[in-house]
């Protein structure tokens, strides 16, 4: 009997564990996914929590409900991967010897890792929003604040969602508009890039709305440390932003067994060919979603195109064949700004996101980098369809990137 | 001095396009212009880190990369090479601008 071990039973792991076991004999192969966890949470819904868009059970569901036939889903932490053994040791003591391997651990927040985040402020006037404990508990706070210096601060980048920060503070804005204590806020956003996000266009587009909204960009701040006694953020270059209430998005980080079993990079990411998805050290693992380190946005659609393809090279591997499917880096990511419009960026390893319709060239609906209503019913209504993707059915989304349609 | 660099391509953003040109000379030169007069041992420690790692990757390492294969803490990074450590660093070393995230 051989064995089809998953590690992270997420988007990329649940999607994973059920396509192999449709394809795989069962006489002969054993698929098992691992999480520490009994809860699958929606990440993108985190987004919503604190302005009372979203309620817990729009966000959070038992793991077991989207588990496929024929796959055997273990609770517990993983305590060791050993990759030259082939052999994975869970906390509870069970040992897993596999076949072939896919890390799905994703990336997690390390507010530990800066110092004085974690100190008297945390959840006291310092939030985060990436776990659904930390935007439940920010719901309270961004109700019961009246006016002062509110400031979003990402620690370290690649993060999760890169996008994610904007669209909170666009949010944000639109929130303390409504309530109509808008003129008493300041909005900061900090951030270790030199503008508003990574790519010139993008960057370009957002940028202007930020400036629009009236919220100050304080660039290339590498956050160093945090005084809760005096309600400040300093940067290493000595810059000093005071807040009354901060929404930090920390570290993120892969999970350390992976860094210790020597295959992670130096943030635990799994080193692997950015277009198979196979580790670069061991032939029988590959990575998929946040926890690879190719260089491309961490995000769930990232996973949706890139999983046919890891999927069928697996399968090629499993053949002796050669792998022939390439992931070319496609991400599509929804960028709410406020008042009910959203925008759109499509982008690859190579292209830029860059102005256009989608998924139809030239007829869309969705508007690419364009500010529009039915942007944002796309956004919401991904949710239903993430949840139909998580239960095995499949939505015809092209997986390759194109350029048609495109205004260079 | 500016003999010493006469030949070298740089972009416009003041990274060396190609960096089998580079030479610790130029370095010294660099580094000048980025307002550190004098290169210490540590400075090159971390000079000799990058260019090691951004040769063979074809990438100027990360701040973090820096950290943690130099043993190097950011706060003492951030002294040594005042406010961005480490486009600074990829600048006098001969490489890239490096990513910083995507």
């Amino acid at each position: 009997m051989k064995t089809f071990l998953v590690l992270g039973a997420g988007t990329a792991g649940i999607m994973m564990a059920r396509k192999m076991s449709r394809v795989l004999d069962a006489k002969q192969w054993k698929v098992i996914v691992v999480d520490k966890n009994e809860q699958h949470f929606y990440q993108p819904g985190f987004l919503f929590i604190p302005f009372g868009y979203y309620k817990k059970d729009d966000v959070v569901k038992p793991i077991r409900s989207f588990v496929a036939k024929g796959v055997e889903y273990v609770v517990a932490e993983v305590e060791q991967l050993e990759p030259a053994e082939n052999r994975v040791t869970l906390a509870n003591g069970r040992v897993i010897n596999y076949d072939y391997l896919v890390v799905a651990t994703g990336t997690d927040i390390h507010p530990e890792e800066t110092e004085g985040l974690k100190d008297g402020g945390w959840r006291q006037n310092i939030f985060d929003f990436y776990t659904y404990e930390g935007a439940a508990a920010l719901a309270p706070a961004i109700s019961n604040f009246n006016g002062g210096r509110f400031v979003v601060n990402v620690v370290e980048n690649p993060i999760k969602c890169p996008v994610a920060p904007l669209e909170f503070i666009f949010l944000a804005d639109a929130y303390f508009t409504r309530k109509g204590i808008r003129d008493k806020v300041d909005i900061i956003f900090a951030t270790p890039l030199p503008g508003a996000f990574t790519k010139p266009v993008a960057s370009a587009t957002l940028g202007k709305i930020l400036e629009r909204k009236h919220i100050h960009v304080e660039a290339e701040f590498n956050a160093g440390m945090v005084d809760s006694s005096r309600n400040v953020l300093a940067s290493y270059d000595e810059r000093e932003i005071p807040y009354d209430l901060m929404v930090s998005i920390p570290l993120n980080k892969g999970a350390s067994f992976l860094g210790a079993a020597g295959i992670g990079d130096e943030l635990n990411y799994v080193r692997v060919d950015k277009e198979t998805l196979q580790s670069t050290d061991y032939e029988n693992i590959w990575a998929l979603g946040d926890a690879a380190n190719i260089p491309a946005s961490k995000a769930g659609a990232v996973i949706h195109f890139q999983m046919e393809k890891a999927f069928k090279n697996i399968l090629q591997h499993m053949a002796g064949q050669p792998m022939t499917h390439h992931f070319d880096g496609h991400a599509l990511c929804y960028i709410e700004t406020g008042f009910e419009k959203a925008t759109l960026i499509d982008f690859d390893y190579t292209h830029e996101p860059l102005r256009g319709k989608y998924p139809v060239p030239v007829v869309g609906p969705f508007d690419l980098l364009g500010e529009t209503t039915i942007n944002h019913w796309g956004k919401l209504a991904f949710r239903y369809i993430y949840y139909l993707m998580m239960h095995g059915i499949e939505v015809p989304l092209p997986s390759d990137f194109s350029m048609a349609g495109k205004k260079p | 001095m500016s003999d010493l660099v006469k030949d070298v391509a740089f972009n416009a953003e003041g990274y060396m396009i190609d960096a089998k040109q580079w030479s610790r000379e130029i370095a010294e030169f660099l580094a000048k212009l980025e307002g550190i007069e004098v290169l210490t041992p540590d400075h090159w420690k971390i000079i000799d880190f990058c260019r090691t790692t951004g040769l063979a990757s074809g990438k100027a390492p990360t701040l973090r990369q820096i950290t943690v294969g130099t043993g190097i803490s950011t706060k003492d990074l951030f002294a040594l090479f005042p406010k961005g450590p480490a486009k600074k660093v990829a600048k006098i070393a001969g490489l890239g601008k490096p990513e910083g995230c995507v």
